[in-house]
């Protein structure tokens, strides 16, 4: 079977819709992905959209609604399919593996996929992506020691690892300072470069402008915006969402 | 089938009053308290030897072991569990050490009462007066047994729901960092909720004595009853607490008579798992994770 | 530590003396030997799955009930080794079941389950008995003399040591360790995380059974309540977590100190004997100063509560 044509969204969700008890956590979201593309997911805190990336990423199980990625219906499924299937995540507050060496960290992205490289292939794939993400000097580091954007790297490193067709970064690019900022921006780049398609959680004003080719703006749940930064960022709605309501109004 | 449901609901009534302290000591106190069941039976002893050696009816025993009940297992909270409860970092720790730390308990207990009582089975008799009900006949001591445990379930709701001290409890079920901020003492708090249930479990005793067989030995399968409906019902949801216990006695009862009397333990197993594995937090909890 | 030749070479000389011991020792201290090796293979089957996973199983008077009891039902009829087999076979399949129905659902409800699970078995077990077979207690008829007991058991602690430490190196190994580190990461590495404790579990409880098997022939008479008793679930535990379930040879290094314990209190307390397992087991939940979790390794993580990202 051959893939997905330019055109085919890589991910598609439709109707997506998740609720906490009372909260209508993701309202019937619409959302897509094409290949070569980052998107950016933007809105306020408490808005869902950390809850869309667990939906797609299968941390979560969506109540109902459609979501299609590669081919393939994965709404519902279960975390570790997903992520052989092709999906690869960052977290909100990093998870790296505090008990294990850099290097482990790396070589648990490779060492499940579906069909697993011979082992010497695996450690040159480790060292590459250390190198990749600008890690290689600090591979002897106990990585508890890190710091923060060195673990986010490292985090960063294992998604990659699982040689996905779509990566999902929540707030990847928080808390670093200006010019570690510009670091990850540009190693984001880099991988759009590749041709991996980005789906991008973000606060950072600078990132979005420079990263995004199109955004998608989410308020309580549900899709207020989308089209190009700009344009969405100039919308009043998404500025009603981000500010409230203008005083006088 | 109408015996088998009335007996049912008669069974779910008791084990829902059995629960109940349970789901206060583990929904408040985050105690997983797998001794349970030997309180439960300590107190059928306690009310077998005030009826065959005092003559003292297991209604006026009531008054005395409950009392007492609360009064050991403040003590029990306070001298054993505080430790644990100072020194775990967070509320899953604290599951798991409480687990085992009773776990050693229930073997302490179990072993007192092996000690003074050996392994022979107790029971005693005390108002087994056939009554007709709706065409079927139902003994009297489980009919008033259930009502008791019905005035019990309603005084203690309402005492959760209606008074200060009950609110607190409630919220300390619900967050304890949050009712710390509003000033309730935590600590304490849980110490009356795990007294209180464990003052729930002793009264469910004395009056499962009335009419249950019992022996040293058969905590175990108490406490296994009571962990089903409290986890089945919700943690800390008494109402759920009392449907789950129906819902448990109706099918015990009804494959009781329909399938095999020696299936029941089988049946609760089947029950929990079917309801666990469709809701997670029980047919009313919610969500802890 | 030691090179991996000298290990070797160590572990061998260590399994040699103890083949030699039915040579040397009188009936009494060969029935200590087994004691001494049954509980060091059931603790370190015990810490194979309980360690990495950190999943409380009080399951152990399950597993070895079931494999006694088979024992006491096909012994006589069907020749040793196919009995053992058997066993092992009945272990695997009820360890599945258990592990499929129960491993998706959160460590404490896992406890519950456990807790009762021999309880469970026992009923079934008695009503089986009753209703079809017409029989309550059986006689255990089997030609097995306590030497031979004794080396099964060290055949079977043999195995177990070997296959904790094959998994160990192997990729389930891998995976575990990361599941214990953290349980969503290791899903989205591609880890089907139930199927990697269930297997874990399986591998842990069929040890269990075998051992069960193995002892049966002590025996001379079996009933339910004999061969499905909870104190031997409480034991386990204690010494797994007395030595440090988070290395393979933790367990041992409680299982010696508490069965010689054991046996000690056993023969000057009869009457006691559970009050005082009772107040033991609770003087060493206490005594461990980050508590019955931190013997396990490390503490379970929770986003919320650690915060070493923002360290």
């Amino acid at each position: 079977m051959s893939g997905p044509q330019a055109g085919t969204p890589i991910l598609e969700t439709r109707a997506l819709t998740r609720t906490f008890g009372g909260l209508v956590a993701v309202d019937r979201l619409d959302l897509t992905v094409y290949p070569g593309e980052i998107v950016g997911l933007l809105g306020p805190n408490g808005s869902g959209k950390t809850t869309a990336l667990n939906l797609i990423s299968g941390l979560l199980r969506p109540d109902s609604g459609a979501i299609r990625f590669n081919g393939h219906d994965i709404a519902g499924a279960p975390a570790y399919r997903i992520a052989r299937l092709g999906i690869a995540r960052t977290f909100q507050l990093v998870r790296v593996l505090d008990g294990m060496s850099c290097a482990d960290n790396v070589r648990a992205g490779l060492a499940f996929h579906r069909h697993p490289l011979p082992q010497a292939q695996i450690e040159e794939r480790v060292q590459a992506l250390l190198r990749r993400v600008g890690l290689e000097a600090q591979a002897h580091r106990s990585v508890p020691q890190m710091t923060y954007i060195d673990r986010k790297r490292l985090e960063l490193a294992r998604a990659l690892a699982l040689a996905p067709k779509l990566l999902l970064l929540d707030e990847w690019l928080a808390g670093l300072n200006p010019s570690e900022l510009q670091t990850g921006i540009a190693l984001i780049r880099s991988l759009k470069a590749e041709g991996l398609p980005i789906l991008l959680v973000e606060h950072v004003m600078d990132a979005i402008r420079s990263l995004c080719d199109r955004c998608v703006v989410m308020n309580g749940g549900r899709k207020i915006a989308e089209g190009s930064v700009n344009a969405v960022l100039a919308d009043p709605a998404v500025v009603e969402a981000y500010l409230g309501a203008p005083a006088d109004a | 089938m109408t015996n088998a449901i009335l007996t049912g609901l008669m069974l779910g009534g008791m084990y829902a009053l059995v629960a109940m302290g349970l789901t206060l000591q583990y929904g408040v106190a985050r105690i997983m308290n797998l001794s349970y069941g030997e309180f439960l039976v300590a107190a059928a002893f306690a009310s077998h030897w005030l009826f065959t050696a005092w003559a003292i009816s297991p209604f006026v025993g009531l008054a005395f072991v409950i009392p007492i009940s609360f009064g050991v297992s403040y003590a029990v909270y306070r001298i054993l569990l505080t430790p644990l409860v100072r020194r775990a970092p967070n509320r899953d720790a604290l599951e798991v050490d409480s687990i085992l730390a009773t776990f050693g308990l229930m073997f302490v207990v179990q072993g007192i009462l092996l000690t003074m009582f050996g392994g022979a089975y107790y029971s005693y008799s005390f108002l087994a007066i056939p009554v007709t009900v709706l065409g079927e006949t139902l003994a009297l001591n489980r009919m008033v047994a259930l009502a008791l445990a019905v005035i019990a379930g309603s005084a203690l709701y309402l005492a959760l729901t209606r008074t200060r001290i009950g609110t607190a409890i409630r919220a300390v079920a619900v967050d304890p960092s949050s009712a710390r901020l509003v000033a309730i003492d935590v600590t304490q708090t849980s110490a009356l909720a795990f007294a209180l249930g464990g003052a729930m479990v002793a009264a469910a005793g004395v009056l499962v004595s009335m009419f249950l067989t019992f022996s040293a030995t058969t905590g175990v399968v108490f406490t296994m009853k009571a962990l089903i409906v409290v986890v089945m019902g919700g943690i800390g949801n008494l109402l759920g607490c009392l449907i789950a216990g129906l819902a448990l006695g109706l099918s015990e009862a009804l494959v009781a008579t329909f399938v095999d009397p020696g299936l029941t333990l089988a049946v609760n197993y089947a029950l929990f798992l079917g309801v666990l594995l469709i809701k997670p937090a029980g047919l009313f909890g919610r969500a802890q994770r | 530590m030691i090179g991996a030749p000298a290990a070797f070479v160590l572990a061998v000389a260590v399994v040699a003396a103890l083949a030699a011991v039915p040579f040397l020792a009188d009936a009494y201290y060969l029935a200590l030997a087994i004691s001494l090796l049954q509980f060091t293979v059931l603790s370190t089957a015990w810490g194979l799955f309980s360690g990495p996973t950190r999943y409380i199983s009080l399951a152990t008077a399950a597993f070895f009930g079931v494999g006694a009891y088979t024992v006491a039902v096909l012994g006589e009829v069907l020749p040793w080794p196919l009995v053992l087999a058997i066993a092992a076979a009945i272990g695997v399949l009820t360890a599945v079941v258990v592990g499929f129905s129960t491993l998706r659902l959160s460590g404490v409800y896992f406890v519950i389950f456990t807790f009762g699970l021999a309880e469970l078995i026992r009923q079934l077990v008695v009503w089986y008995e009753v209703n079809k077979s017409r029989v309550l207690g059986r006689y255990v008829f089997a030609d097995i003399t306590q030497t031979d007991i004794y080396w099964q058991l060290l055949a079977l602690a043999v195995v177990t040591f070997l296959v904790g430490w094959a998994i160990a190196r192997s990729r389930l190994g891998f995976a575990l360790r990361i599941i214990g580190e953290d349980e969503t990461v290791a899903r989205h590495c591609g880890i089907n995380t139930t199927l990697a404790k269930v297997v874990l579990f399986t591998v842990s409880a069929t040890i269990m059974t075998v051992a069960g098997a193995i002892m049966a022939p002590r025996w001379t008479y079996i009933e339910p309540s004999i061969a499905f008793n909870a104190m031997i679930s409480f034991q386990v535990v204690i010494m797994a977590l007395l030595g440090g379930a988070h290395r393979l040879w933790g367990p041992v290094l409680g299982a010696v100190p508490m069965t010689l314990l054991f046996e000690f209190l056993s023969a000057r307390f009869p009457s006691t004997f559970t009050i005082i397992m009772g107040v033991v087991f609770l003087l060493i939940v206490y005594a461990l100063p980050r508590g019955v979790v931190g013997l396990l390794a490390r503490l379970p993580r929770r986003p919320r509560e650690t915060s070493e990202a923002l360290r």
